[in-house]
């Protein structure tokens, strides 16, 4: 490890058409333009990023290039930078620009592309045990290597350390967790992830689009509607195909019932882990009754394989939307009781106030979407900017708080189920008729798509590149969870222990999502 | 809180068999299960999760066990949170190379006489995650599997339904 370089000060900062105006344009990129920069652009560009004018959306390796996904707030402007590399090696974004280092780690683990100037050489995904090296870019075989990980260094009297994981006590995901704690305080907490790294990406690579949208939809079983619909957005885009208006809302929808589940389920666990059952029962009840209502009308509790490019699977037929909206009434009614009741109780406010505070300086860094952005002042939306058919039509708010602690990102779930109740009534009441899904033309011609969604964890960015005969040759999914892990090892310092359960519930980051 | 629990006294239990006629078969299940539990384990099986590398759709079918409406207690049936504990071994997910170790760990940290039960598509043979180069495949690559329960992922009901006919 070494220290990470202060940015230079970049004096009269590029906008984002700046930068994308300085490389060279490539055409067959929707919707947003993409640029091929050299060398001194990509490192501005990764200056910029540090500076905060623009945020990071996604740092992915393809075949002999590196891509950078940029936003420029608050106008939802996108664009994609590619460099082009001769060798393996490419300016790191993550020695000026922090958030991208465990993306050039996955770069370097993946393609074998090595960011020179990463602080953190040290390997993300790849744990030894592959028995190959750089599965996505001229893999060679190598004997399973594994050594011990060596956790970040931690100076002090008194201090000690507490591993957990990757097998947790409760029905969780598998991740390490390396705590080193000076009595019951934490002075710094490593996570470890790649545990459920699944060669995703590499699956994708020469698929069709209906197996994508089918592995899409298992990138993180609590997203399987936000990251189908990334993909096939996505996949929408780079083949300027155009789903019919009734399947883009039945896929809000869907989207808006995936939301509700996680959030009820979430606010309920959170409190859980504060010791109060009686709000995770009730909040339990609320989330089987929207996953029963799912599986009613569109035949999948989770809503899996539905949203496909060019539409939706299936449609819903009236007693299936009779269901969902009585589902929704019903919610309507009991909810606000539960919110009184977390409201009200002195002894679980006791613990989620004030516990787990993530800075919104350090949520803005990070571009932190969904609550974890919103709970510390980072209003993003993806629905709202750049936006996305139906929400347009739609009437809905989007919640912030400032606060940035455990009780915030409650309140931000709580606010975010009022308004999901309110945006599933309004999608039953106003659903357009007619078709349900435009087939894929079997002589598409190659083309690059990308999408921005809004995951009920926060914005899914999907990047596919579709090449001869309609089969994928790249495709990246990136999960909110990419830059929502750095903050909750930021978020838990100085708090004790026992509260780091309350804080991970209350960020409930995807290890799935995030190890692909 | 008093309203609440005041409410929740005197309203029906959503505890299934109660509900809908449809779902009756929880009800039917509920019979069965406790009997079959009584008889062979002396009303306790305790379960271990761990998933192996899944998409984490199954753990949420699996949490939802523990829902008002399934209520997998009442049937002796009860999560741990260490292998120490365990008679069952219930993982999910295509096992992964990176999560091998630590699945045979587990299994090899519980007592004997211990079960393994493998579920979703993936703990099959990898379901669409087979082939990867990240794989090592389903459970049984692992350690010894006495069912295998489909679905991606199951539903509550069939992954309780699977567990009854274990058992019994």
């Amino acid at each position: 490890m070494s220290a990470p370089r202060t940015p230079t000060p970049v004096i009269d900062a590029p906008s984002l058409g700046e930068l994308l105006a300085a490389g060279r344009h490539v055409p067959g990129h929707r919707p947003w333009p993409r640029s091929v920069v050299d060398a001194d652009a990509w490192t501005l560009a990764a200056e910029c990023l540090a500076q905060g004018g623009i945020t990071l959306l996604g740092l992915w390796g393809d075949a002999g290039a590196v891509h950078l996904a940029l936003l420029e707030e608050p106008a939802g402007a996108i664009g994609v930078l590619s460099l082009h590399l001769a060798g393996r090696e490419f300016p790191s974004v993550g020695e000026l620009h922090a958030p991208a280092i465990r993306l050039e780690r996955a770069i370097g683990d993946l393609y074998g592309l090595e960011a020179v100037g990463l602080p953190d050489a040290r390997s993300w995904l790849d744990h030894g045990r592959w028995g190959l090296r750089h599965p996505l870019r001229d893999a060679y075989r190598a004997a399973a290597a594994v050594t011990p990980y060596s956790f970040l260094p931690v100076e002090g009297e008194h201090l000690h350390r507490i591993p957990v994981g990757p097998v947790h006590a409760g029905i969780i995901e598998p991740g390490h967790f390396r705590f080193t704690a000076c009595g019951e305080t934490i002075v710094r907490l490593e996570a470890r992830l790649g545990y459920a790294h699944k060669g995703t990406e590499g699956l994708m690579a020469g698929a069709d689009l209906a197996r994508g949208a089918l592995l899409a939809g298992r990138v993180s079983g609590d997203s399987a509607v936000a990251h189908a619909l990334a993909f096939a957005r996505a996949a929408e885009s780079a083949l300027e195909l155009e789903p019919p208006r009734r399947a883009h809302w039945l896929r809000a929808l869907m989207a808006e019932l995936e939301r509700l589940a996680n959030h009820f389920g979430d606010i309920g666990a959170i409190c859980n882990d504060a010791a109060f059952a009686l709000l995770h029962a009730h909040c339990g009840v609320l989330r089987e009754q929207v996953l029963r209502a799912a599986d009613r009308g569109f035949g999948h509790r989770l809503m899996r394989d539905l949203v496909v490019p060019g539409g939706v699977a299936r449609d819903l037929d009236r007693g299936g939307a009779a269901l969902i909206a009585d589902v929704v009434a019903a919610a309507r009614r009991r909810f606000p009781q539960l919110v009184e009741l977390y409201d009200n109780t002195a002894s679980l406010q006791d613990r989620t106030v004030g516990t787990g505070i993530l800075k919104p300086a350090l949520a803005r860094r990070f571009g932190a979407g969904g609550f974890v952005g919103r709970a510390s002042g980072r209003a993003f939306d993806a629905r709202r900017q750049p936006g996305y058919a139906p929400y347009g039509e739609l009437d809905f708010d989007v919640p912030v708080l400032d606060a940035g602690d455990v009780n915030a990102r409650v309140w931000i779930r709580i606010r975010e189920v009022e308004q999901s109740l309110s945006l599933v009534g309004q999608i039953l009441a106003r659903l357009p008729s007619g078709p349900v899904h435009e087939a894929v033309p079997r002589a598409a011609a190659p083309g690059e798509g990308a999408a921005l969604v809004e995951g009920f964890r926060g914005d899914i960015l999907g990047w596919l590149r579709i090449g001869a005969g309609a089969r994928i040759e790249r495709c990246h999914l990136r999960d909110p969870s990419w830059f929502q892990w750095p903050l909750l090892e930021a978020a838990v310092e100085g708090n004790i222990v026992a509260d780091f359960p309350l804080c991970n519930k209350s960020f409930n980051c995807s290890y799935s999502g995030h190890d692909l | 809180m008093r309203k609440l629990l005041f409410e929740t006294l005197i309203r029906p239990p959503l505890t299934e068999g109660l509900a809908a006629a449809d779902e009756s078969a929880v009800a039917e299940l509920a019979g069965r299960l406790d009997r079959a539990a009584r008889e062979r384990l002396g009303r306790s099986l305790a379960i271990r999760q761990v998933d192996a590398g899944s998409c984490n759709g199954c753990e949420l079918e699996i949490h939802a066990l523990n829902n008002a409406f399934y209520d997998l207690e009442r049937f002796g049936l009860r999560f741990v949170a260490s292998p120490r504990h365990a008679d069952l071994l219930l993982v999910t997910g295509p096992v992964t190379h990176n999560m091998r170790e630590a699945l045979e760990r587990t299994y090899a940290a519980m007592p004997a006489p211990k079960w393994v039960v493998a579920v979703g598509g993936c703990a099959k043979d990898g379901g669409c995650f087979a082939g990867s180069y990240a794989i090592a495949g389903g459970v049984s690559s692992a350690v010894p599997v006495d069912l295998h329960i489909p679905g991606c992922p199951p539903r509550p009901i069939e992954i309780l339904r699977a567990l009854l006919a274990f058992i019994a």
